[in-house]
């Protein structure tokens, strides 16, 4: 996978993750062209679309658009079938997730797409494993107390 | 300095805003607070100040002043710290940024961590977007986790490592003592992402991958597909009932690889890949996702013909699935076994057919190249009639390669003559204006070549743009084909259909249309001239009316058809004698053969203006030798050496055939028959290979200059520039030997600034005979986009006398016609 993108019906950035390296310029030029051609494309077509020398994968779920960007020796199908897990994912750890929890909580969604994806493949295909190790996690950061108190370096 | 607000906070706040503007001011806001807070160093809001910024970054505001935050915060101590700083570290701190590699010596440190998510955190962050640098200096410590008992890591590591390998090749050796384990894991991810780090291995280097075939991984992989098909349901991996499909796809994947050229390799995985393709569940997509690896793997290794056409089926009811994925899958897939199981898709053509009238605009491209494929003698006018319904009715992108797909498939298969020209015709007037320019010179020739069929073809032509002569390659055609064969029309000889009835002066109202129209681009007014010329050869009542539309276009603004006007004037009034035998009916032409059959993006583009232009370095860098001597002596900087390359070992371009049959004549550079002096040409061959040559000398008439006097050994260049391409300069050398000895193993090289670009064909031989009895002629065609002044360095070698000679020269007194 080269990036994924999360972005509303108005066209709205929720995420991106980009496993390629390209020029900031080039990455939000990038993210306007694949974002109107996506929003122009109706219910019936398919989720695939060919654009550069990449093959895009969409799928809507509610509010939002998942786009994965892979290239051609990969299975569009399972892609479709990754973008699914990690709403899975989502949903396991934030309950009935819904935009607003990805706005609020960006960090958390972050946090969530690299304990399943490093480096744009798959880490892990458990379900319960990428949610516990968030979970875990969590439970490592300080309180407020905690992280008030202790020296930094 | 009141506590700077909560990341939530600051969300909430931004939304609220109601224009563009207002978003802007509060962002700015906050951003001056934020810097102010950096510069004081504050250690316990850094992380909030930093996961805000974070947040301004992803709505689209610049960030770059958090990036050595980033870095404090991943030195911090503090895991909530380290969680931001990481993730700012993957979003603002790409390899570009200098500051990068600062963050080499945290991550290592973290790497050894006691705790394991913040090693993993460490692993994440080098996995997705470390710099070569810093893969060189790591990968041994990712070696090692590679090999710890923990699979939380041990799963990180390993896509860790394939990230390294991507990045620095070289250090894949160092990986493979850690991969003989790692399938032994029962754990899924570490499984997992084994299979993508052996996949990354074999792909990148065929000695890993001949090791890996070497150490039976196929039998092991085979065993692990096995269990996952075999075993029972297991929670945790299941999707809609199929146990953990992502690794079963990559295992799929990484056994396509090793099968791929390797008969044990495929014999080995052949009872697995039929049981994975019986059994599974195509309901769902997750089904067809391993169905569809699975077809992948079958076609791509040598695999046994009975599981191929099982494979084609299943893609042929993946063609019939509702889903509009899985048609789209099966197309791209159908697309690339057409050429090796071409009978068994052939069984599919019309549910292939049928998805060309599909909604979806990558499903129609797929379907149409798909059928473009299948097309052959026996179902040529059954596919021809949907594919030209097809082309009526497809988008405006689809049309170019439709028409020529047509063209083709016309060419390769028609049945007849007549139905071929039908065809033609009928793409001309639904797509005209979408026809590549380069089908032009081929329709033309096939014309030419039926030559019973030129009446017809004269007549229905004419028809066609009586009523509308908007679409160019049309109207190129028609205009030809009237300048030669407008006699037959004007006497009605056609056979095939009812004659028209056509005077002389409505043939000519229809040409001077054309002339005058604003439609008519510039190359399509040059055919309506010179066919209005050629006609006052045929007809016999309007010459006189020929003769004043071509006196009239002397003073034309447009260059070339003044230049043509006053060529043609020239004709009648002084070579009056000559203008029968120069404007003689065109000689079938020779047809050099085109490409396969699949070739529907046609490399078409040899035509002229793209065969001037110097081949892209890399490609020519085999006589490399010499080029870098030339590189050396002239120290380099600011001229690119030219790479004398040979184009005539690529006879048949596709295509552009007419074009290049005079590019062969003057890559040869001896005499041919063509009554052309061999001077090269950018050649307007289809406007009559008479005209042109003749003429060039009197209209462009560029001083030719002597390049270099030396030794007894003279270099003549003489100059054309080109009618159809304004920045390119014909030079054509002539070095001739004046002393008493032959000059043997003559070679010509040249350089120019870098802003030309520059292309040496062939020299006619490499003697130059002695006592100036004979010439070596070489071309060169200069491309000037610029027009800058012209200058040259040359680099002579030969030997002379018994001893091998080497000269450099610079170039400066070339004309200004030849670069301005």
């Amino acid at each position: 996978i080269h990036f994924i993108l999360l972005f509303s019906r108005q066209g709205k950035l929720r995420l991106q993750k980009w496993y390629t390296t390209l020029p900031d310029k080039e990455k939000k030029k990038i993210v306007r062209e694949i974002v109107q051609i996506i929003l122009a494309r109706n219910q019936k077509t398919s989720s695939f679309i060919d654009w550069k020398d990449l093959k895009l994968v969409y799928k809507r779920y509610a509010s939002l658009y998942f786009c994965c960007a892979i290239e051609d020796q990969d299975n569009e199908l399972l892609t479709l079938e990754v973008v699914h897990r990690y709403v899975e994912l989502l949903d396991r750890y934030f309950g009935n997730v819904c935009e607003l929890d990805i706005i609020f909580n960006f960090e958390k969604a972050y946090f969530i797409l690299d304990e399943f994806i490093i480096g744009g493949e798959v880490q892990d295909t458990s379900k319960r494993s990428a949610v516990k190790a968030i979970e875990d996690s969590d439970m490592l950061q300080e309180t407020v107390e905690e992280y008030m108190n202790k020296p930094a370096f | 300095m009141p506590a700077p607000i909560r990341l939530r906070e600051l969300i909430r706040t931004i939304r609220t805003a109601r224009t563009q503007a207002e978003e802007r001011e509060m962002i700015q806001k906050e951003c001056a607070a934020i810097r102010s807070s950096f510069r004081e160093e504050d250690n316990t809001y850094r992380c909030r100040n930093v996961a805000k910024l974070l947040y301004m970054h992803m709505l689209g505001y610049p960030a770059h002043f958090g990036q050595l935050e980033c870095l404090k915060l991943i030195a911090s101590q503090k895991f909530t710290d380290k969680r931001i700083g990481y993730l700012g570290a993957m979003l603002l701190l790409d390899e570009r940024q200098d500051v990068h590699l600062l963050m080499t010596n945290c991550i290592k440190n973290d790497l050894n961590h006691s705790t394991q998510y913040v090693q993993g955190l460490a692993l994440c962050t080098l996995g997705c977007m470390g710099s070569s640098e810093m893969c060189r200096d790591l990968a041994g410590e990712v070696e090692k986790l590679l090999k710890t008992s923990n699979s939380y890591l041990r799963k990180k590591a390993a896509l860790c490592a394939v990230h390294v390998i991507r990045k620095v090749p070289e250090l894949m050796e160092m990986f493979l003592p850690a991969t003989k384990n790692l399938l032994n894991e029962k754990n899924h991810g570490v499984l997992h992402t084994s299979v993508v780090l052996l996949t990354e291995m074999c792909e990148r280097s065929p000695d890993m991958l001949a090791h890996f075939r070497k150490v039976c991984l196929v039998p092991q992989l085979v065993r692990i597909l096995k269990n996952l098909i075999m075993s029972g349901y297991s929670p945790e991996h299941d999707v809609s009932g199929i146990s953990d499909p992502f690794l079963q796809v990559r295992i799929l994947r990484l056994l396509r690889i090793l099968g791929r050229n390797d008969d044990d390799s495929s014999e080995a995985m052949n009872d697995i890949l039929a049981q994975v393709a019986t059994n599974t569940e195509t309901s769902k997509n997750v089904g067809n996702a391993i169905l569809y690896e699975t077809v992948l793997t079958i076609m791509d290794i040598k695999s046994e013909s009975g599981l191929r056409v099982l494979a084609i089926n299943i893609l042929g009811r993946f063609l019939l699935n509702n889903d509009k994925n899985i048609r789209y899958v099966a197309l791209t897939s159908l697309l690339k076994t057409v050429q090796t199981d071409h009978n068994a898709v052939q069984r599919h053509r019309s549910t292939i057919v049928d998805c060309l009238k599909d909604l979806d605009v990558s499903i129609k491209r797929r379907a149409m190249e798909l059928s473009f494929a299948l097309v052959n003698g026996n179902n040529v006018r059954g596919m021809m009639k949907e594919l030209l319904y097809f082309l009526d009715s497809c988008e405006p992108e689809f049309k170019a390669d439709c028409a020529s797909g047509i063209f083709l498939a016309a060419e390769k298969y028609a049945p007849s003559k007549r139905w071929h020209i039908d065809t033609i015709m009928r793409v001309l007037t639904t797509a005209g204006s979408y026809v590549r320019d380069d089908a032009v010179p081929n329709l033309i020739q096939l014309i030419t070549n039926s030559v019973e069929m030129h009446a017809y073809t004269v007549q229905r032509l004419y028809k066609a743009i009586l009523g509308d002569y908007s679409q160019q390659p049309l109207v190129q055609v028609a205009s030809w084909c009237i300048g030669e064969y407008g006699d037959l029309l004007v006497s009605g000889q056609c056979e095939e259909e009812e004659p028209i009835q056509v005077t002389e002066d409505e043939v000519l109202d229809i040409l001077e249309s054309v002339l005058i129209s604003n439609m008519s681009a510039s190359v399509t007014r040059g055919y309506a001239l010179t066919a209005i010329m050629k006609l006052s050869t045929r007809f016999t009542c309007t010459v006189n009316r020929i003769k004043k539309v071509v006196s009239i276009y002397g003073s034309s603004i447009d260059v070339e058809l003044q230049q043509r006007a006053v060529e043609y004037n020239a004709l009648f009034k002084k070579y009056d004698h000559m203008r029968p035998a120069l404007l003689e009916r065109m000689p079938v032409m020779e047809k050099v053969t085109t490409n396969g059959p699949t070739e529907i993006v046609q490399t078409n583009g040899e035509t002229e203006p793209a065969v001037l232009e110097t081949k892209p370095p890399h490609s020519g860098m085999q006589p490399g030798n010499q080029a870098n001597d030339l590189l050396d002596l002239l120290g380099g900087s600011d001229i690119t050496p030219v790479i004398p390359t040979a184009p005539t070992s690529k006879p048949a371009s596709a295509g552009g055939e007419l074009l290049d049959l005079l590019g062969d004549l003057n890559l040869t550079g001896s005499p041919v028959s063509a009554p052309a002096p061999q001077i090269s040409q950018p050649p307007f061959l289809l406007d009559g290979l008479p005209s042109q040559p003749l003429f060039n000398d009197i209209a462009a008439g560029i001083p030719s200059i002597t390049a270099y006097n030396k030794n007894g050994l003279k270099i003549d260049f003489t100059f054309e520039r080109s009618n159809t391409n304004p920045s390119v300069t014909v030079i054509t050398i002539q070095a001739s030997n004046s002393t008493e000895l032959d000059m043997t193993d003559f070679v010509f090289q040249a350089a120019v600034p870098k802003t030309f670009q520059l292309q040496l064909l062939s020299p006619s031989s490499s003697v130059i005979p002695a006592f100036n009895s004979g010439t070596i002629t070489q071309v060169i065609k200069v491309l000037n986009p610029q027009k800058q002044q012209l200058r040259m360095r040359i680099k002579l070698t030969y030997n002379h006398k018994g001893s091998a000679m080497q000269d450099l020269a610079e170039v400066n007194n070339f004309p200004p016609q030849s670069w301005q």
